[in-house]
This record gives structure tokens, C-alpha cells and sequence, in this order.
């Protein structure tokens, strides 16, 4: 790398005496370079180069230490985390805030292993990352060798695809191929596994290199009879829904989705992957359906007769049980992935292609339909629509024994942070909150695990998030659960100059677990209280841990809250701290909970609005 | 449940097979044969998956067999539309006084013999699944020792091909 740096330097010394403003691009430029006799790591380094990877994240070790010598010398940032399940999530994070790919990097063993949830994660939630695993030199591979795991077998139902370099000549076409594979289609994670002595091997580098998936053709074009199918039965619809998911945001579809909308005068649900996808101000939007819903997001859902799914799965956690889920609905599924559509329930028209160019030419059908004369009339929908968003609309009540609404908390932290503000959760009530009670305005501003639901997600998902984007403020709203998983990755936010701002909303208990127990259990609470109790279960006052403390160990700002009166000010006073990251210690109430519900495997005619609120529909207008 | 032959044409590298067989085990199919052998394409192999499956999650397994990047074509065969044979191979019990029984079953099923010796005689048969199970319940008094049997290959009836031009139809497009 040292020739390669060289010609960096050289370029960058000429841009500066020619008054050309020196990019990243020049350094790309150095890196297509081709060259001869250098090692597989510095190939594999150059590739990295080649493609535009900025940042990685990472922990090296004995596998993977010949990579690390040439990245040494590299323009590529590598952060050093402290776990290598920080690296996975940073990278997610870092995808899923710039839709650029992700990169992460481990050892061999131990260190591929702790990659798996972060990969199993960002493949439930098809995010596009790249991990380059070390592995045991070739001769050893098979025999148990130290820190050897089988990286490869044990992700293959994780990821989209992976590879075992087998020979340094490979490098630049994996490399490639990985990144295609990860970016294009179906998002989703790739794995690199490179035994040590590849990257030992001496080799060539030629850029670009030729990518041969001859069984990868995904289909991007949409059928145009089918978006006409779709488009004549959208204007004959009566109560149509736009249900969005995920996947309107992977493909960059916001500004086509709200010319749908538009077009259609439609209502609009955005599941807990697309939360942003469509402004939470827009009247034709409905909020979030689901388990945990609005009773009009869910309500429409069922009682809708055409319902046109964007990007979006039919996850059980929106359908509720599957056989009563809008049961009057002719179903329109646009998906990139084709088995997706009919999986779980029939499509009545089924569009396989990209969301953004499936939405542009469902706008243009519909603008013929229109133009034909074949425009609905919304207005008796509406009415209804209305009626229950007015009558049940999102809330909660302020806890009877005087504690801090943990509620209240995130609805603060979202209206003082703001819309443009990107926010990252971890899994359970604070999640939910976070979706329910944050007004999103724009795409990627928030992040979460949907499907996986990876409790420690937030924490090392902020942090790959502000690396992507310096200039925002990243907040990541944690349970004092989730947060205890994986808060070790502030020392890396702290060291490497991260400045990410967390929410830990303490209620001292694994709340989501708690509420079920709660509700479904008789109150025992088995096994779900964090804090230290004495013998008949109270709490001890004591914090353990005491999070203000452990933030200030990890050199953050560590800030508390334990009052209604202080909330404005102590996120006001985090806003105001852009050197450091910055963590909050809100103590709020044990006993709140998340609602609307629908109870798991039940069906979404019985949401509850509130605990024993069964809400009324009407259904003598349906 | 209905039984169903898919032809799977996949690259012919390390770790395909293992994709492949995840995919059916983690649904908790049951594979009832499988034989993955060269193609006239160097570069291809093709897998004959005999499955007995429902259709609907049948569909899905094939869609996700389409994602695996590796996969280049699935066509399921249609018994009607397809030419299917196995192989066997059988060892039965044949002293002398009872060689003849066994020589005239071999002759009768068009079964060849590939090894013999004082105590026992080595057969080979090709044909359907039903004719090898036919020949088997005929030797089975006589005593087998021991059998190999392949799994089921197969090809489509008539000219076209999947890997050539006028190709038959693929089940699902890949994505």
C-alpha cells in the first residue's frame, strides 16, 4: 500500500497546486489502479478502496491480522468497536441511516460468531451489509483448528449469500460480487470468509473485475399488465388502504409513494419497517398497524376491500392471526422479492419489481384510470376512518403513583430532537413508544430491529448511524434491558469521537416481558426485575448498575431525570452537547404499558384500544 | 401426499448442496431421493429432488430454492412429461441349487449380473422407482444381503432442454 499511498499523496499534493479541491473520489482513482505482486489483504484492501467503502467496523485478531496491515495505511476509517456484534449493528445502523452498504470485519471463531445475530438481524430486515471474516489458514480449515468455526455453514440460512475465498486472486470479484449481492434486489448480508493465508498469498489487483452470478437475475421491471390489473382495481376500490412496508424505504420510493397517495387520496399505514416512509403530519396517514397499532392503522386494514402492500411481508405481527386478517380485501402485493408474494397470504395481483419503479407506473395507470373517467369517491371511507382515529386515537395515561411516564419522556425527546433528528431503538415497550409517540417526518430517521427483535440493537446502530452522518443528531432510545446488552460500544462512540446521545428509559424491569406477564400471567413475575429487591420483591434503593456513573466510566456524559418538571431541560441540555456522547438516565414507572393491542395469535377484530377498551366499529356501515 | 420431481440446474461449486438440503430440512420436508450429477454444461450440475409435498408449500420451497444465488433453473417434471430411472445394485443369497430362481428374475426384469460367486450374485437393474420395487419383492424371499440404490434421475420428454434453447418453462422466475 505504501506505492498506493504514495500516489495518493502525489495526486493530492497536484489538486492542491492546481486549486482542486481533493475528494474522496481521487482516492478511489488511486484505487482502480492495477498491481501486481502485492498481498491479498492489499487486495483486498484496494477493492474496499475501489468500491467506496468509508468506514469499517471492526475487531481484528490472529485470522484476520494480515488485513490489518494494509488497512493501517488505508483512506478507509476502521472503528475500532469493543464487540463484534457492535460491529454488525453499526454497520446495519450505518446502512439503514445512508442506504449505503454497511461494512464489518472479524476474526476467525469467536469473533465470526459474534457476528451471527448482527447478520441474522440485518437479513429479517433485509439491510444491505458486508462482513469480511478471517479465517484459519486453508491447510487447517476442517480440523478444529484454534479459533476455527465453520462461519460459512453456520450463516448460510442467515444471509443472502456467502463466500470462502480459496484462492487471493479471487479477492477483487468476491469482493465485488458481495457488495452487488448485498446492494442489489432484496437487500440483504453477505459474508466474505478469507482464510489467513489468502491474504498472505501474493497476487495481482485489477479493478473493476468481472461478476459472474449467472443464477441472479432479480427482477426489477414490473409486468405492465399486472400495475394496469392493480391500477383498475385501486380506482374501483371503495375502501382501499396503502399498506407500506419496509421496502418503499430500501428502494428510495418516498416521493412516489406520496404521488400515490395523493393520486389515490388513499389512507396510508406504515408499518414498523417504514416508519418515515410517509409523514406522520399527513392527514391521509393512519399511523402504524400492527400488534401494537393505531385502532385506525389496524381497523382499516381489516375493513379495507382493496389492500395495495408496498414493499411490506404480512408479518404476523401485522396480520394477527392470518385467517381473519381483512377478510373482505382483494389484495394487491408489489414485492421485489417474488416469495414474498403468496406466502403468507394470496395476492389478487401480484407485482414483482423494484417499489420505486412499481409505484411511478402504478401513478401513471391510475392517472389513466382517472382520465377514463373511473375515479372513487372516498367520502363515505373517510367518515369512517375518521371516526376511529378521532375516537381512539393514540395515548396514554400518567401513572397513578406519580413516577415519570415513560411515554411522556420519548414524546418529548421526539418533538425537542425533532424530525430531522434519526433515531435508532432497542427492542420492547421503549421500541413501540418510540414508534408510536415520535412523528416522523423523513426516510431513515428511524432505525430499529423489525424482525429479528434484537434487544442491544440501538446502541451500536446510532453509532454506525452518526459515522454516516456526521452532521445529524442520533438519539438511540434504550430499555435499561437492551441497554446493558451492548452500552460497552460508548467507549468506542467516546474513544472515536462519535458524539451519539442515548435515552435509557429505566423502569428497572424488561418491560415488554413484564406487561405480558402482567396480562397474561397473573402479575408473577418471573424472572423479569433488573433492579436489586429485597427478600419479599420491593425494590432496594440502590442503582445497579447506576447508569450516570457507568456512562461517565465510558467517557460520556452521564445526566438523570427522574421528574416530569425535568424532562424538557435534561434533553435540552443533551442537545447542547456535540463533543461527547451523552447519556440519560430517565427512571421512569414499572408499571406503564403499550397500547392499542392485539394479543399474540389473536385476530385484529379484538384489538384492544386500551386495557378492557374494546373499541366499537360500527360494522352495520361496513 | 402428492409426490413431485424437480430438476434443479445449480453451479457446480462447494457448499450447493448443503444450501439446498438446508432449505428443504428447515421446513421439515422430508427428501425422498436426491442425485446430483454433471451436465452437459461443465459448469453446471443438475439435482433431481423427489419430494412428496402439498402444492402450496411446495411453491414456496421452490421460490426459495430460486433465491439461492447459485441456482441457475428449477422445472418441476411432470410423471406424464418425463422420463425417470434408478438405479440398483443387490447382492442375493444364491447357492447353487437355488441360482437358477434368481438368474430367471434377473432375466425377467432385464437386471444384469455384475458379480458373482459360490454364495451370492451381484444385479444390476435400471428403471422406474415401481419396477425396482417390483424386483425387490420378487428376491426378497430368495434373501438379499445387501443393496444400493440411487436416487431418481430424470429429463423431460420431447426436444427441449432446460439449459438449451426451447427451453421448458422454469417454475418461478429467480430474485
Amino acid at each position: 500500500m505504501t506505492t498506493n499511498q504514495g500516489e495518493s499523496a502525489t495526486r493530492e499534493a497536484a489538486a492542491a497546486l492546481t486549486g482542486v479541491e481533493t475528494t474522496a473520489r481521487s482516492i478511489h482513482e488511486a484505487a482502480h489502479e492495477p498491481a501486481t505482486g502485492i498481498t491479498g489483504a492489499q487486495s483486498l484492501v484496494r477493492s474496499l478502496e475501489a468500491i467506496g467503502v468509508d468506514v469499517v467496523f471492526g475487531i481484528p485478531g490472529g485470522a484476520i491480522l494480515p488485513l490489518y496491515d494494509p488497512l493501517f495505511d488505508s483512506k478507509v476509517r476502521h472503528v475500532l468497536v469493543r464487540h463484534e456484534q457492535g460491529a454488525g449493528h453499526a454497520a446495519t445502523g450505518y446502512a439503514q441511516a445512508t442506504g449505503r452498504v454497511g461494512v464489518c470485519m472479524a476474526t476467525s471463531g469467536p469473533g465470526a460468531t459474534n457476528l451471527v445475530t448482527p447478520l441474522a438481524d440485518a437479513y429479517m430486515d433485509s439491510v444491505p451489509i458486508v462482513a469480511i471474516t478471517g479465517q484459519v489458514p486453508s491447510g487447517a480449515i476442517g480440523t478444529d483448528a484454534f479459533q476455527e468455526a465453520d462461519i460459512r455453514g453456520i450463516t448460510m440460512p442467515i444471509t443472502k449469500h456467502n463466500f470462502l475465498v480459496t484462492d487471493a486472486a479471487d479477492i477483487p470479484q468476491r469482493i465485488a460480487e458481495a457488495f452487488h449481492l448485498a446492494s442489489t434486489g432484496r437487500p440483504g448480508p453477505v459474508l466474505v470468509d478469507v482464510p489467513k493465508d489468502v491474504l498472505q498469498a501474493t497476487t495481482d489487483f485489477s479493478w473493476p473485475p468481472r461478476i459472474d452470478l449467472p443464477g441472479y437475475r432479480p427482477t426489477t421491471r414490473p409486468h405492465g399488465k399486472q400495475v394496469r390489473e392493480a391500477a383498475a382495481m385501486i380506482a374501483g376500490a371503495s375502501r382501499p388502504v396503502l399498506y407500506v412496508g419496509g421496502g418503499v424505504l430500501k428502494a428510495g420510493a418516498t416521493s412516489e409513494l406520496a404521488a400515490l397517495a395523493e393520486l389515490t387520496g388513499a389512507p396510508v399505514v406504515t408499518t414498523l419497517m417504514a416508519r418515515g416512509a410517509f409523514p406522520d403530519s399527513d392527514p391521509q396517514h393512519l399511523g402504524m398497524p400492527g400488534m401494537h397499532g393505531t385502532v385506525a392503522a389496524v381497523t382499516a386494514l381489516q375493513k379495507s376491500d382493496v389492500l395495495v402492500a408496498l414493499g411490506a411481508r404480512f408479518d404476523d405481527r401485522v396480520t394477527g392471526q392470518l385467517s381473519s386478517f381483512a377478510p373482505d380485501a382483494l389484495v394487491v402485493h408489489a414485492d421485489i422479492d417474488p416469495a414474498e408474494i403468496g406466502k403468507n397470504r394470496k395476492a389478487d395481483v401480484p407485482i414483482v419489481g423494484d417499489a420505486k419503479e412499481t409505484i411511478a407506473q402504478l401513478v401513471t395507470a391510475l392517472q389513466a384510470e382517472h382520465a377514463a373517467g373511473r375515479t372513487p369517491d372516498l367520502a363515505a371511507w373517510w367518515t369512517q376512518l375518521d371516526g376511529w382515529r378521532d375516537r381512539y386515537p393514540l395515548g396514554y395515561d400518567e401513572p397513578e403513583d406519580g413516577a415519570l411516564s415513560p411515554q411522556y419522556v420519548i414524546e418529548r425527546l421526539g418533538a425537542i430532537a425533532g424530525p430531522d433528528a434519526v433515531y435508532t431503538s432497542g427492542v420492547g415497550q421503549h421500541q413501540m413508544w418510540a414508534a408510536q409517540f415520535i412523528k416522523y417526518e423523513k426516510p431513515g430517521t428511524w432505525l430499529n430491529s423489525g424482525g429479528l427483535g434484537t434487544m442491544g440493537y440501538a446502541v451500536p446502530a446510532a453509532m454506525g448511524a452518526k459515522q454516516g452522518l456526521p452532521d445529524a443528531t442520533v438519539w438511540a432510545i434504550d430499555g435499561d434491558g437492551c441497554f446493558q446488552m451492548t452500552n460497552q460500544e460508548l467507549a468506542t462512540c467516546a474513544i472515536e469521537g462519535i458524539p451519539i446521545k442515548v435515552a435509557v428509559i429505566n423502569n428497572g424491569n424488561l418491560g415488554m416481558v413484564r406487561q405480558w406477564q402482567t396480562l397474561f400471567y397473573e402479575g408473577r413475575y418471573s424472572s423479569t426485575k433488573l433492579h436489586a429487591q429485597n427478600a419479599d420483591g420491593t425494590p432496594k434503593p440502590v442503582r445497579i448498575p447506576d447508569f450516570v456513573a457507568l456512562a461517565e466510566a465510558l467517557g460520556c456524559v452521564g445526566l438523570r431525570c427522574e421528574s416530569k418538571d425535568d424532562v424538557d431541560a435534561v434533553i435540552e441540555k443533551a442537545m447542547a452537547i456535540t463533543d461527547a456522547p451523552v447519556v440519560i438516565d430517565f427512571v421512569v414507572g414499572s408499571d406503564a404499558q403499550v397500547w392499542p393491542m392485539v394479543a399474540a395469535g389473536a385476530s385484529n377484530d379484538d384489538i384492544l384500544a386500551a386495557r378492557d377498551v374494546r373499541p366499537v366499529f360500527g360494522e352495520g356501515q361496513v | 401426499m402428492p409426490r413431485h420431481t424437480l430438476s434443479v440446474l445449480v453451479e457446480n461449486k462447494s457448499g450447493v448442496l448443503a444450501r439446498v438440503s438446508a432449505l428443504f430440512s428447515r421446513r421439515a420436508f422430508n427428501i425422498e431421493s436426491l442425485a446430483v450429477g454433471p451436465t452437459e454444461n461443465p459448469g453446471l450440475s443438475r439435482m433431481t429432488i423427489v419430494v412428496e409435498a402439498e402444492a402450496s408449500p411446495l411453491e414456496q420451497i421452490t421460490k426459495q430454492l430460486n433465491k439461492l444465488i447459485e441456482v441457475i433453473k428449477i422445472v418441476e417434471l411432470e410423471t406424464g412429461a418425463a422420463v425417470q430411472r434408478e438405479l440398483l445394485l443387490v447382492k442375493v443369497r444364491a447357492p447353487l441349487a437355488e441360482r437358477t430362481q434368481v438368474l430367471q428374475t434377473a432375466e425377467l426384469f432385464r437386471a444384469r449380473v455384475i458379480d458373482v460367486n459360490p454364495e451370492t450374485v451381484t444385479l444390476e437393474a435400471t428403471g422406474t422407482p415401481d419396477k425396482l420395487q417390483a424386483l425387490l419383492a420378487v428376491l426378497a424371499p430368495m434373501g438379499i444381503k445387501e443393496m444400493a440404490q440411487s436416487g431418481t434421475v430424470a429429463l423431460g420428454r420431447g426436444p427441449r432442454s432446460m439449459s438449451g434453447t426451447g427451453t421448458l418453462r422454469p417454475v418461478e422466475r429467480t430474485a
